[in-house]
This record gives C-alpha cells, structure tokens and sequence, in this order.
C-alpha cells in the first residue's frame, strides 16, 4: 500500500499524541493519532504511513509487540519506539527487535523532530532501495552497509572488534544519509566510560537539529579520531575507515554482543 | 519485680542462711566442748575434795571417833561452795552428813544415782571416776547439782583396827557423797552460750550486709544496667550501649549485648536498606513511567512553542527556564531509574586503585576549589577485582564529593583520605546464593518467598503423599528456611525440581548429622550445595565454597575531616532521598553507592564523630 499520511502516533497519553501531532504538524507533516496497538493497526491497514511512533508501554500489548505483529502483517513501516521507562535496556531492546530508533521520554520538540526526520529519510530510503531492486538496478547504491565483520546497534551506529581487544565504534552510512550534512560533532573525552544504549555523539546538521548517537558497546573511551571532529565532513566520505570515531576499552563485550545486529546477516 | 523476688535478696538469704546454720553448728559444738571442760574441772575439784574428806576423816574412822568424823564433815560441809558431804554405810544408811537431819535416814539403792553399782544387789567394788559422778537436779526448777560417791574400802588397818568392827572378808565398808551445785558453772556456761549467740548473729548480719551490698554492686545493678540495654533495644533504640562494663562475666555479657546490638543495627540498616530499595526499585519504575508521561507534554510544548516565538525575547526568557527545569526534572527521573538498577552492572577485571584514581581526577577541580586534600593511601598489592568500574567509580565520587560538602567551602579546608588494604573473610553466612538450578537446568529461585528479603530457594519435597515446598535460605550458612510440608521424621523425603521434576535427591548420602535424606542443586559455575530433608537439621554443605576457606576482601576506607554525623542520623543516610546538603543534593548519592556495592555482594559501613570527620567502609569481594 502506498503511503498516504506522514505518520502514525501510538499512545495511551492524548497529551503525547497531541503534542507530537502539533509538534509534527508544525514541521508540515500529516499527523493520525491512536490510543493503543489494536486502534493503531487498525489504522495502519486502513491507511498507509510513512513513519510510526509507539509508546512502548501501553493498555493492550507492549510497543514491542506491535512491531512484532506489523512485520508478522509484512508492514515495512520504520517504527520508532518511545517509552516513559526509559532505560539504556529499553533501549537497546527496542533497536534490537528492529526499531529504527528510540526517544526516552520527555523529549524536546527539536529531539522529536531530529527522530522523525531521520526516519521519514530512512522510510524513503528505504523505499527506494526496494524499488531499486526491484527494478534491478544494483549499480544505484542507496547507501553503503557496514563491512561484515562489523555489528550494528539498530541501523545506527558500529561496532569493529580489533584484535588487540580494543574497539572501534562509528556512524553508518545509513545514518549519515538520514541526517542532513553534518556541521559539527561532539564527542566523549579520553577516559569516559560509555554505556551501550546511551548517546555517545551528537552529530549537529545543516537545518539545525542535533541527532544523538546512541553508543553500541560499554567501555572507556581510550582514543578520539581528532581529525574527524576537525572536519566532520570526512564521516560521510568514509564512514566505515577513517571516518571512526572513538577507540574503547569493551567493559563487557560479550553481554553487549548478544544486542547487536552482525552486518555479516545483512547481505543475505 | 517484687523485693523478695530479686535475685540479690535470695543470694543473700542464702548465704546469709548457710553462714547462720554454720555459725550455729559452730556455736553449738564450741559450747558442748566448753560445758564438757567445765564439767571436768568441777569433777575433778569435786574428786580432789572427797578424797580429802576422806583422808581427813580416815584417822578418826580407824579409831572410831563418830562424833570427830560427824564434825569435821559438818564443818567443811559448811563451805558455801559443797552443797552436802555425807557418808553411807553399806546397808545405805546415812551415818554422817553435812545436812544433820539426813543422818539415819536409809537410802533406797534404786534410786538412780545408786543403781550403777547396786545392779546385782551387792555394791560393787569398783567403780571408775566417770561412772562415780553424776549430774542432776533435785526438782526440775532447782538448781543442777553435781554429785561424787568415792567408795571408802576396807583396807588391812581397817580389819586389823583394834575396833575390829569390819569382818576382812568385806570390801567395801561404804560409801562417801560428796555433791557440789553447779551454780557457778551454769552462769559461765549460759554467759558463753550467750556470747557464741551474739557473735553468730553479729557475724550473720555483718555478712549478710556485706553479701547485700557486693551482690548489688556485682550482680543487681549489671543486670539492671542490662535490662535497661534490652528494654532500650526492644523498644527499637539499637544504638543504645550499656555503660561500665567491669570485667566479669556479666561485664562479658554485657560486652557481648553491645557487640550483638552493634551487630543487629548493622543488620537492621542492611536489610532495611534491601527492602526499602527493592520496594523503591518498583516504585521507581512505576513512578518514572507515570511521571515521564506528564513531563513529555510539559517539555514538548515548551520547547515547541520557545522554538516558535524566537523574535520575543522576553517570552523566549521565561520559556528558557521552563524548559531547562523540565530537563532537570527528566535528569531527576533518570537518576531514580539508575537508581533502581534497572542497568545490570556490567562487571569485569579491574583494580581498585585505578577506579579511585580516576574517581579522585574526575573530583579534583572541585575539591581544589574547597581547599580539601585528596590523600590516596593506596596498598599496591591489592588484587584486582571483578566489577562493574562505571559503576565503583560513580561510588568513589559520590564519596568524594561527599566528603567534600561534609568539609565545607569555608574553615580552611581539610583532609580526605581514601585507603586500601585486603582482608580475608569467612564466605559463611555472609554469601548469598543468587543462582541455583535442576539438572536440567531449570532456575530454582523464588522472587516471592523471600528470605531476609532476598529470593529464596525453591525445591518441590514429597513424603507419604503430603506434597509441599521447601523455600531455603539463600544466605549460605544461616538456616532459615521454610518448609511447606512437614514430613515425618524418618520418613523418606524425595526432593524434586518444581519445574521438571527431576529429582534432587542425592542417594546413598545420608545426612551426616541427622542421617535423614540430602538433595542438592546447582550453582551454576560455583558447584553444588547440599541440604538436609529434615526440618529440625540444619546441615548444609557447599564444598566448592568451603573449600576455598576464608574468602579475600578488598576493604576501601575513605576518611573525611568534615563535621562528621550525628550518632541519630547515621541509620538514615543510605535512605532515598535523605540529604543534609538542602538545595545542593538530591539525596540519592548514598542510596546510590548503597545500591551499587549491594549488587557487587558487598557491603558499607560508616563510622562518624560529630566535628571530627567520617569514614566510610566499604568491602568487595576479590571473587565475584
């Protein structure tokens, strides 16, 4: 079905609902509200979306299983997970069951708008590559997944394991793609300890919004790629080498591993 | 308590009853002993007299001069000293006597006095002393009178006396009586008697008082002292320390009171500590998700609607704070879902020393601006320990920082040290079996039944048809486990996994204290710890456990110079939200640290003095 409407908010709270519905509305995007999973579907096969947004928490079933049933229904529609009980675990859980992004609650109207941005562009994307494809056009490359041997937190950020035990953590192509031309980058310091699920980047755009990161593995923060904050502009020319961002010292590799996502399954 | 019923009356009634009964023993014996001596002198001052009667009358008896006889008996039975001197002649007639009326009366030998010798009808020849004295009273209110009958023989000058009176054949002629009052001698006997009496009863009252008084100073007041310390603690006030305590056995068990309410209100705090945080824990979660809700709507707006009025300052101000008060608000609900530890430590290898050192670099600016003095006496030998470094870190400046406030920005600074040093434990009873399973592998951990508010240890236990479950202890070495079936002793009691039912029991190992059937679980990775079926044994066994003895500790002491704590307020600081700093915290500091090291099975410990400083102790195990 073809998308008709921008996007569909999923919440128990009319006072979410309605703040993101005029918050989106603003930003000239249509905007359909419903209270729980059952009246969100039920919308979602009546009316095409570009973009989901799901309260994790709700009256009938959890946001995760509303993912769970829309791709059971073969519904591609991104879905971004939002939830009061917003822990560095929900987190992490909601990338890994395959959301495209997760804002803790409260946000800002900008944190709002940098998620909905990002995930109506990862929806058109999307799209595209699958029209692509169909089409049989491989030479019209939408974007550049990670290298195999690397995992990926949701469709975010890297993980490379070296072999000296430290690691390397980065930005995807994808995501760079959804954020419109990185400005400035702020980073951690040598020394800080990251945790997995929590921001370790604030990538700001050329329209202003500030995207956050959010870190795939825990550990210290051993390296910082200087010449990336320098010139931000060398992240989009190779994301995946020399455009990494932190050198860490993993805390707990193999606990965060099982959250991951190995870019190896992507080309299958 | 009644008077009569305390323990310091019934002691002294007691030895104050031995030494009366002792004394009068005493008494007693000593007075026998003295009435015997004075006896015997006055018998033998009796004896020494009839033989002079005798021998002064000898003479005149040989030449037959009755009327010399009758008056030198008359005459010296004159003394005020000798009741009556007579003499008897064999047929028991009186023929001389002091008493003149009693001469010619004759005396009936069965009278008491005579029946010693006159027995077979006939005197008797011989008599000893003891046999020839007598005691007695002439009417039962007179006085005592002792009497000596001295036998006058018939010697050869009496046969061969020209009087010739007395045939040869005879041998005894009669009888001399010579009585003396015991006047004198009852007076000192009575006047000792009530001599010994006073004594004993001064010696019973003196001993007595003394007896009262030592078991008041020994026994009473202690004991009050430790009544006061039980009635202080049953009524909640464990801080309470019984006060003087000397160096006895009661003084050892008052010792051991202070020590086991120290003990206790450690106890106390800890378990308090894990109840209210898992409560809070669950509150936290439900409160961050309904407060979130609201606060998405309030920083939704607000920042929605500063964003759209940029060109009216002075609206733009007044949203700026709104919108900057909710962030904090959301940081506020961050830092309680951190709090309820929905974050799973993520421990690894680290040493404790670097954690500190790089706790004390993320403070150092802050405490310079103090004027405090970060001292690291950090022993260099402490092993590494598995830990989740964030979190151990996020402890260390929360004491820190702490430690700092408790200084103070003004008075010139002071000092915090931060120690380390290893210490061996024994893991028993202070090692919690957090997982246990089936050999399937089934996790046997029951979140409902708790024990000292930790998750018990659940096991399905059938016996004769009676079916029920066990909940066991999870502190390993301590035995408070719930049964839910009562089997009888004796009987075979088959222990199973109330998930699988595979059975736990472990054959042909009975019980080495009970002899009653044993079962084990698993814990994974750490071996296996066996139980007993029986409710009333509390055997248990965890080789891998026990094995490996003492257990080592890391112990991190970090020592303040600040204005310390009151004694009062020390059992709340770890408590949520309990702050002393006002505007400056927000009370989840502590609570966090307590949080924290509780996940790394381990414990915290605070010792203050107002206006000297504080010290916070906190242990790790080297193992996790």
């Amino acid at each position: 079905m073809k998308p008709t409407r921008d996007i569909l908010v999923v919440d128990d709270e009319t006072v979410i609902t309605h703040a993101v519905q005029r918050v989106c509305s603003a930003d000239g995007l249509t905007v359909d509200c419903a209270v729980d999973a059952a009246e969100g579907m039920g919308r979602v096969l009546r009316t095409g979306y570009r973009l989901i947004i799901s309260d994790v928490m709700m009256a009938d079933v959890d946001g995760f299983a509303f993912l769970t049933d829309l791709r059971r229904r073969r519904i591609p529609t991104p879905v971004i997970l939002t939830t009061g009980m917003s822990t560095v675990q929900n987190a992490v859980r909601a990338l890994g069951a395959g959301a495209i992004d997760f804002i803790p609650k409260p946000f800002t109207s900008d944190e709002l708008i940098a998620s909905v941005r990002r995930g109506l562009v990862y929806a058109r994307l999307q799209a595209e590559a699958e029209a692509s494809s169909r089409d049989a056009r491989p030479d019209s490359i939408a974007w550049v997944p990670p290298p195999p041997s690397y995992y990926r937190l949701g469709y975010a950020s890297w993980l490379m394991q070296e072999r000296d035990g430290s690691a390397k953590v980065g930005v995807t192509d994808l995501f760079l793609r959804t954020v419109d031309s990185v400005q400035a980058l702020t980073l951690a310091a040598v020394g800080e300890e990251l945790v997995q699920g929590s921001s370790c980047a604030t990538l700001k755009a050329a329209d202003g919004l500030e995207h956050v990161l959010l870190c795939p593995v825990s550990g210290q923060v051993v390296e910082v790629n200087a010449a990336v904050v320098a010139t931000p502009g060398g992240l989009e020319r190779d994301p995946y080498f020399e455009g990494w961002l932190y050198r860490v010292l993993p805390s707990e590799l193999q606990y965060d591993l099982q959250h991951l996502t190995a870019c190896s399954s992507d080309r299958m | 308590m009644k008077p009569w019923r305390t323990l310091g009356l019934k002691l002294t009634v007691a030895v104050g009853a031995v030494a009366l009964v002792t004394i009068a023993i005493f008494a007693l014996v000593s007075s026998r002993s003295d009435n015997r001596a004075l006896l015997a002198e006055v018998e033998r001052h009796a004896n020494q007299l009839s033989e002079a009667v005798k021998s002064s009358t000898e003479f005149d008896m040989l030449l037959n001069q009755r009327d010399r006889i009758s008056e030198t008996v008359r005459r010296i039975g004159q003394d005020p000293s000798i009741q009556r001197i007579r003499v008897m002649n064999k047929t028991g007639e009186v023929i001389y006597s002091s008493d003149s009326a009693e001469i010619g009366r004759s005396l009936d030998k069965n009278a008491e006095a005579c029946t010693l010798c006159h027995k077979a009808d006939e005197p008797l020849e011989h008599v000893d002393i003891a046999q020839r004295t007598r005691v007695y009273r002439v009417h039962p209110d007179s006085q005592r009178l002792l009497g000596i009958i001295n036998p006058i023989y018939n010697t050869l000058t009496c046969s061969s006396a020209s009087c010739h009176y007395h045939p040869r054949a005879q041998k005894v002629l009669g009888v001399l009586d010579v009585t003396l009052p015991l006047t004198e001698v009852d007076k000192a006997i009575r006047q000792g008697q009530v001599e010994v009496g006073m004594l004993a009863l001064a010696s019973f009252i003196t001993l007595s008082v003394l007896i009262g008084l030592l078991v008041r100073r020994w026994v009473t007041l202690p004991v009050q002292r430790l009544a006061e310390g039980t009635r202080h603690v049953a009524g909640g006030d464990l801080s309470y320390v019984i006060p003087e305590v000397r160096d006895d056995e009661l003084g050892m068990l008052a010792r051991s009171f202070n020590n086991m309410t120290q003990r206790l209100s450690e106890a106390r705090l800890q378990l308090v500590q894990s109840d209210k945080l898992a409560s809070l824990g669950r509150l936290a979660a439900g409160v961050a998700h309904e407060i979130n809700n609201p606060l998405t709507g309030v920083l939704t707006y607000s920042s929605f609607l500063q964003k759209r009025t940029k060109d009216q300052p002075e609206v733009q101000e007044d949203l700026k704070v709104i919108v900057r008060e909710t962030i904090r608000c959301r940081e506020i609900v961050k830092s309680l879902l951190d709090f309820a530890r929905q974050s799973v430590p993520k421990k690894g290898q680290a040493a404790i020393n670097e954690i500190i050192a790089r706790a004390a670099s993320v403070v150092e600016n802050q405490l310079q601006l103090n004027h405090v003095k970060l001292v690291q006496a950090l022993d260099a030998d402490v092993p590494p320990v598995t830990v989740d470094a964030n979190q151990m870190q996020q402890v260390f400046i929360n004491l820190f920082v702490n430690a700092s406030d408790a200084i103070g920005p003004d008075g010139g600074g002071g000092t915090i040290t931060v120690a380390t040093s290893r210490l061996k434990l024994s893991p028993i009873g202070i090692t919690q079996v957090k997982k246990a399973q089936c050999p399937k592998r089934h996790s046997l951990i029951n979140a409902e039944v708790r024990i000292d508010n930790k998750p018990s240890i659940r096991v399905r236990a059938r016996s004769e048809g009676s079916e029920g479950f066990i909940y066991r202890d999870p502190m390993y070495g301590m035995a408070r486990h719930q049964f839910g079936i009562a089997p009888e002793p004796g009987m075979h009691v088959e222990v199973t996994c109330p998930e699988c039912s595979s059975s736990l029991n472990v054959h042909g190992a009975p019980c080495p204290e009970c002899g009653a059937a044993t079962f084990q679980f698993e814990v994974p990775g750490k071996g296996f710890v066996e139980g007993c079926t029986n409710r009333a044994c509390t055997w248990q066994r965890w080789t891998d456990l026990e094995k490996g003895g003492d257990k080592d500790f890391i112990e991190i002491r970090v020592r303040d110079t600040g204005s310390g704590i009151a004694h009062e307020e020390i059992p709340r600081i770890f408590e949520p939200f309990y702050s002393t700093k006002g505007q400056k915290g927000n009370g989840l500091g502590l609570a966090v640290i307590w949080g924290i090291i509780d996940n790394h099975n381990g414990s915290i410990s605070v010792e203050s003095e107002v206006g000297v400083g504080t010290t916070f102790i906190i242990r790790i195990p080297v193992e996790p």
